[in-house]
């Protein structure tokens, strides 16, 4: 009885693999808006549409720049497609946006108040962030299904959504994570890179989430800043009213002024600190869960392969057994089932080598691009900061001269 | 927790003017003070070249009962009636500060070592403020009576400036508690009664306008007041959150790849200088504005209070002119009835012009305070968003110069 080590193969040498996808960047002329939310229909049966707008130079489209109409459900379908494709091959496709009872129920009843206003475009920021992930994704850039959501008038409506929203996939990740570790796979991981890049983003998603809680926290307070602030400038106005002293009434009138545009201040700033901080950090935190699964999918693929050695063996000692037995019409069988199982052995063999392939290619672009990303918003964010403290400088020194003046 | 002070002028939040003349002769100062498990005992010092006293520089150990005693006292004294009663500081109050201290103590195993030694730094900056504060409220009570040329002369503030021992005023039991509230509602009836009395005519344009001022003014700081409040808390919020996000940034840097392990080291460090930043905003808000506020807030209800005593005097004066009248038609006790409207007469003059004067210091000396803080408020706001700016720029080219 042969004995095979079942392990997975070093074949690459990491680093070079990871530094491949680093050195490719970006080259893609692609850029894509999400735009003007618009309201169709009524009651419960309506939707927003998103206008999607492609500007490219790439051959690959017959325009230079085309926009078409898509409402959130499509978007769903358009990622259920392209998950159903490529994530059991082990490329990295960017989840879609949460479905949310709640906010599109408001938005349907037809509250046109601020808190609806805030969902549509918190939805609509990340419906784009969503498409440039995709688009900027070199093998899911030549998917049809993607040209076809980006270019065509007319899309067939994705039906059973449930199943199909973000959420909705990384259940079925998720399951199938358990599923995996429920099998007990003793994956002899002869290739340390990959239990160390798993161990690397487990590590990374715990702390994300925890800096996402505290930020969370920060645009909550934020907030109540700006109110608070607003409320005072009222009230700081009334007493200005009151003062019977001309030039301190003034110096109060002014300083309610001042804390009026301070409330804008902090209102914008909290903003910015959802959209670039807050949004990065959940956007990566469900793509980290994509990764994970991708991980897992991988672990699935070992698993069949290694199924499928162990059911060759059974069919070898099959054989072994009819020879013995000297059934000759058993014999014939055994052997056809031992080419067919050894053919199903080399198939999973080069299905684990192409998904372990590609994984540490995707995870070097991830990687590449996740650091691109990060230091991009952070600039950004920092600069927003600044921002808000320049106008704080500027209505502070108009006012000052104003509290001098009262003699 | 224990928590001492040595109030030096340095360290005095002067939020409020308190003597625009300035007079030497009498000077009190809270020297040191001293928080235990429940009250907190003040040092009071006296330098003085008044005969009055035996030494020219004494100091006594009192604690917040014996500061109420002393003010009620005053309000209570007929002699007083014309001037306003600087108000009496409020109770000292570490409960809250407590609290969150304990709560912190309990523990919440999530947070690591560094973020708990913040947030203690945190809390204990936050009693220490309040405590230097109490300080404040209660020397500015003292300093505001040494300064009234009659407030001052008082045999109470004497004695209580002087006498060695233990004043033995114990607090309001609830009885007395539920008395002073009971008595502030008659105030307020008497004072609806006394305003709807007809043939009570305000005489003079003055108080008149002083009378509406005053009530609409009130209302007014007071709102302003709680709101300066709320902005003050907010800001002390947001300067919290940065202690978590500056620790997730901290962890993020030590286990994030090369390119990224500078970005969030340097961030971390970014957040936690802002959050001192914060503090610094907060702190300074809640003495400048919040602080100011609420004495004005104080002080001008005792402004009110004078008001409602000579509106009194006046309503006294109505009365006894009513029952002079009265006696003359019917000839009985006439002398008793003309000695008595003449008391009345005496009396709400004398109120008048002292009310008439003590208002119109009570404006300058508004005034005068709004300015100073107003002034102080917006240098400070200037120099930490200047200080911000600084910050975030160098830590911006930092970042930017990152390959």
């Amino acid at each position: 009885m042969e004995s095979k080590s079942i392990s997975a193969p070093v074949i690459f040498d990491r680093s070079r693999e990871e530094i491949e996808e680093e050195a490719n960047g970006d080259v893609f002329d692609i850029e894509i808006g999400v735009s003007d939310p618009e309201k169709v229909g009524d009651g419960m049966n309506a939707y927003m549409a998103y206008r999607v707008t492609t500007k490219t130079s790439l051959s690959m489209f017959s325009k230079s720049e085309f926009s078409v109409k898509r409402r959130f459900s499509d978007f769903l379908g358009l990622h259920s497609k392209l998950a159903s494709k490529y994530l059991h091959v082990g490329y990295i496709v960017p989840p879609a946006p949460e479905k949310s009872i709640v906010g599109m129920t408001k938005v349907k009843v037809g509250k046109e108040d601020s808190s609806s206003t805030e969902f549509v475009e918190k939805r609509r920021a990340a419906l784009e962030r969503y498409l440039q992930r995709t688009v900027k994704h070199p093998t899911l850039l030549q998917d049809p299904d993607l040209r076809q959501f980006l270019e065509s008038s007319e899309l067939p409506r994705a039906v059973n959504t449930q199943a199909l929203s973000g959420a909705g996939i990384l259940r079925m990740v998720n399951k199938a994570a358990d599923a995996v570790n429920k099998m007990t796979i003793k994956m002899n991981e002869s290739d340390a890179w990959f239990e160390e890049k798993q161990q690397q983003f487990e590590n990374l998603d715990q702390q994300l989430r925890k800096l996402h809680a505290s930020v969370e926290a920060l645009v909550c307070h934020r907030k109540e800043l700006s109110a608070n602030t607003a409320a005072f400038a009222k009230s700081a106005a009334m007493l200005g009213n009151s003062e019977d002293h001309t030039a301190l009434s003034r110096a109060l009138s002014q300083l309610a002024e001042v804390e009026e545009k301070i409330d804008q201040l902090h209102q914008e700033q909290a903003f910015a600190d959802f959209y670039m901080f807050s949004e990065l950090l959940s956007d990566y935190i469900r793509l980290i869960a994509a990764v994970k699964g991708v991980f897992d999918h991988r672990m699935k693929c070992w698993q069949k392969w290694e199924d499928a050695q162990i059911t060759l063996l059974k069919k070898r000692e099959t054989e072994a057994k009819m020879m013995v037995a000297n059934k000759p019409d058993k014999i014939q069988q055994a052997k056809n089932e031992i080419r067919e199982w050894e053919a199903k052995v080399q198939q999973g063999e080069r299905d684990f080598e192409q998904i372990s392939k590609t994984i540490r290619k995707e995870v070097g672009r991830f990687e590449a691009k996740r650091v691109k990303d990060f230091k991009t918003v952070i600039i950004k964010y920092l600069e927003s900061l600044v921002q808000t403290q320049q106008q704080l400088i500027k209505y502070w020194e108009a006012f000052l001269p104003e509290a001098k003046a009262i003699a | 927790m224990e928590g001492r002070q040595e109030a030096g002028k340095e360290n005095k939040p002067s939020s409020i003017s308190v003597d625009p003349q300035g007079d030497s002769s009498l000077q009190v100062e809270i020297s040191d003070a001293v928080s235990e498990r429940d009250k907190v005992k003040f040092t009071v010092q006296t330098k003085s070249c008044l005969p009055h006293f035996a030494q020219t520089e004494f100091s006594v150990v009192r604690q917040h009962e014996e500061f109420i005693w002393l003010h009620d006292a005053y309000v209570e004294n007929e002699e007083y009636a014309g001037l306003i009663i600087p108000p009496a500081p409020p109770r000292p109050d570490f409960e809250a500060s407590r609290e969150k201290l304990q709560k912190l103590g309990e523990g919440d195993s999530s947070i690591t070592r560094e973020e708990f030694a913040k947030m203690k730094q945190e809390l204990e900056a936050e009693y220490l403020a309040i405590f230097k504060k109490t300080v404040a409220m209660h020397e500015v009570f003292l300093q505001r009576l040494a300064a009234h040329p009659t407030l001052r002369r008082d045999h109470n503030f004497f004695v209580f400036l002087e006498y060695g021992q233990d004043l033995s005023v114990r607090g309001k039991n609830r009885k007395e508690l539920l008395g002073g509230f009971l008595r502030n509602i008659v105030k307020s009836a008497d004072e609806a009664l006394i305003t709807s009395m007809s043939g009570l005519k305000e005489v003079d344009d003055f108080f008149e306008h002083e009378r509406t001022f005053l009530l609409e003014y009130h209302t007014r700081i007071r709102d302003a007041c709680l709101r300066a409040d709320r902005v003050m808390q907010s800001h002390k919020c947001l300067a919290d959150d940065y202690i978590p996000i500056s620790a997730a940034l901290s962890s993020l840097g030590t286990q994030e790849v090369n390119q990224l392990k500078t970005s969030f080291f340097k961030l971390a460090e970014l957040f936690e200088r802002l959050r001192k930043l914060e503090g610094r905003v907060a702190s300074d808000e809640d003495l400048k504005l919040s602080d100011m506020l609420r004495y004005y807030m104080r002080d001008s209800q005792a402004a009110k209070d004078l008001l409602y005593r000579r509106l009194r005097a006046l309503a006294d004066y109505e009365n006894a002119n009513k029952a002079l009248d009265k006696a003359r038609t019917r000839n009985r006790e006439v002398r008793t009835a003309e000695s008595n409207q003449q008391l009345c007469c005496r009396r709400f003059e004398r109120l008048s012009d002292s009310a008439k004067q003590e208002l119109m210091d009570f404006k300058s000396r508004r005034v005068s305070s709004f300015r100073k803080n107003l002034i102080e408020l917006a240098e400070l706001e200037l120099k930490h968003a200047k200080a911000s700016t600084l910050l975030l720029r160098n830590t911006l080219v930092a970042l930017k110069g990152e390959p």
